[in-house]
């Protein structure tokens, strides 16, 4: 379903993205780890065409994306929680989840996915006036994935949800993240440095290293295999 | 008392031409923190485009009213084709450059415009004809409001209120919002952030013509440098109200006005300027955000 293919990306004269090639098939959950610096946020950025890449390719069902602005990428369907929630400030929690629907033609359809939203996370009913500024990082990462979930991705990316959230936070936010794979049916890439809660829950995973894709293998065999034990789940 | 009501007047209505310019100061600051210093230019284009079409206009036959509303609104197109042009030309290619160059880049612009008029047309201030009608209902209070004033605070404020409206209600003015508030994420939810900063610049351009009409056919004269004084009070105004918040602006812009026309009429009108830029000293030492630039709460 999404395919990148010996991506590079650069910032100025520093390369980022080291010829990397992923895949995600459609329905899957599919997680990228790795430390801090890694790229991981900028594979993202590169998939949305924030960060477009300085050569490879990304495809999209078979469609090159690469060379294409981000409104008409996220109007394919490719839609983007970013690392640090980015919740608008100034506008209330209704708002950013309209905002979500900003592409959206079929308005008719709008309130039920925002009642959705609300049944999934029912705290962000109880706030729905309040600014989005003003919510705790949890509600930011609720709201953030609600507003994300507004747009009907057909692909999922998710930066880092579980960055600064409490343990029992994290847990619930994972659930939902299942959940919305399995009820929605959308496919889910996923972005972590919590390695160990990110790949009991994808189906395959890519281990990231300064850049370049160092292992990759089925969520499963990730958790057993003896280096990723000793990197990144600190076992 | 009389007195200090036509003062008032008189302030209320440079406030809102200040209004109207700095308008475009704080929603190009909002979206792109660029201090767009050619905007004082599309102010003076537009009165000069006002002044052009209403000359013409006036061979043709055509009477007062008629040619305020069409010079208008021929002056708007201009400067919105102008504002739209000079977004294009001089600050989208410096997008990801560092924050001086587009500065110097405005700089330039305004420097460029400046002599272009000069060049095009004369050096000399050529008069304006007055467009504004009088109403037989303003006789009465002539004294302290005349008509032309009256027109300038209701064209002011249509304008001020139409704008708020946009920005609260519209796809456009939601997507403006979301642009400024974090530009990256409005990306991410689909937001074509060149449109929406075209669109503010036009925004602001057809705001500062209309100031720029308004002002020629209030004063009687107009020059190419025109521009240049008018878009330094109504940057100063931006950035007493708080630069970047659009109530902000329209509160600087008034408070400045009446400063200036409580001084010029009480004190001197030679000293007007001091206590215009008095006031912003005072505020910038006071609370350096401006008047209602209030740092958000966030949560991180």
């Amino acid at each position: 379903m999404l395919e990148l293919r010996n991506v590079d990306t650069y910032y100025g004269n520093i390369q980022a993205l080291k010829g990397i090639s992923i895949d995600v098939n459609e329905g899957e959950i599919v997680t990228l780890i790795g430390a801090n610096g890694a790229g991981k946020s900028t594979t993202l950025m590169t998939i949305c065409g924030v960060t477009p890449p300085r050569s490879g390719e990304i495809y999209f069902k078979g469609t090159p994306i690469h060379k294409m602005p981000t409104d008409k990428i996220v109007a394919m369907g490719l839609v983007q929680v970013p690392e640090g929630r980015r919740i608008f400030p100034n506008m209330s929690v209704l708002e950013n989840l309209e905002m979500g629907t900003f592409l959206r033609r079929d308005k008719s359809e709008i309130q039920k996915d925002i009642d959705y939203a609300f049944d999934l996370f029912p705290i962000l009913a109880q706030r729905r006036s309040q600014m989005g500024g003003t919510l705790s990082g949890g509600e930011q990462q609720m709201l953030a994935i609600s507003r994300a979930l507004m747009a009907r991705p057909q692909v999922l990316l998710l930066d880092e949800p579980s960055l600064g959230l409490a343990p029992l936070i994290i847990k619930q936010i994972f659930e939902i993240i299942k959940k919305i794979n399995q009820e929605q049916k959308t496919t889910v890439f996923l972005v972590e440095q919590n390695a160990n809660q990110a790949l009991k829950l994808a189906d395959r995973g890519y281990v990231m290293e300064n850049g370049r894709i160092t292992l990759t293998d089925t969520a499963e065999n990730l958790l057993d295999n003896e280096q990723v034990r000793e990197a990144y789940l600190g076992l | 008392m009389e007195y200090f009501l036509e003062l008032s007047s008189s302030g209320l209505v440079r406030g809102s031409i200040y209004a109207l310019i700095a308008l475009g100061y704080t929603m190009v600051y909002g979206i792109i923190q660029l201090i767009n210093f050619a905007h004082g230019e599309i102010y003076m284009i537009g009165a000069f485009v006002a002044l052009i079409v209403s000359g013409v206009l006036t061979i043709y036959g055509f009477s007062g009213v008629s040619i305020l509303i069409l010079a208008g609104l021929i002056a708007v197109i201009y400067a919105a084709a102008y504002g739209y042009t000079l977004e294009k030309i001089a600050y989208r290619p410096l997008r990801n450059a560092p924050r001086l160059s587009p500065l110097i880049s405005a700089i330039g612009m305004s420097l460029f415009l400046q002599n272009y008029v000069l060049l095009a047309q004369t050096p000399d201030f050529l008069p304006f004809p007055a467009l504004i009608p009088d109403f037989d209902f303003m006789e009465p209070i002539a004294h302290i409001m005349g008509s032309a004033e009256l027109v300038i605070l209701v064209t002011s404020a249509v304008s001020m209120v139409a704008l708020t409206v946009l920005i609260k209600y519209t796809r456009i003015g939601k997507a403006m919002r979301a642009t400024q508030q974090d530009m990256t994420m409005a990306r991410l939810v689909g937001v074509n952030v060149d449109n929406v900063i075209s669109t503010t610049f036009i925004i602001g351009s057809v705001l500062a013509a209309i100031g720029g009409v308004l002002v020629g056919s209030y004063i009687g004269q107009i020059n190419f440098y025109i521009g240049f004084m008018a878009g330094v009070k109504a940057f100063t105004a931006a950035v007493l109200g708080g630069i970047g918040n659009i109530p902000g602006a329209v509160l600087g812009a008034m408070v400045l006005g009446l400063t200036e026309a409580y001084a010029a009429g009480y004190i001197s009108s030679a000293y007007e300027d001091v206590f215009a830029f008095g006031v912003l000293v005072l505020i910038l030492i006071l609370r350096p955000s401006g008047l209602l630039g209030k740092a958000v709460t966030q949560k991180v």
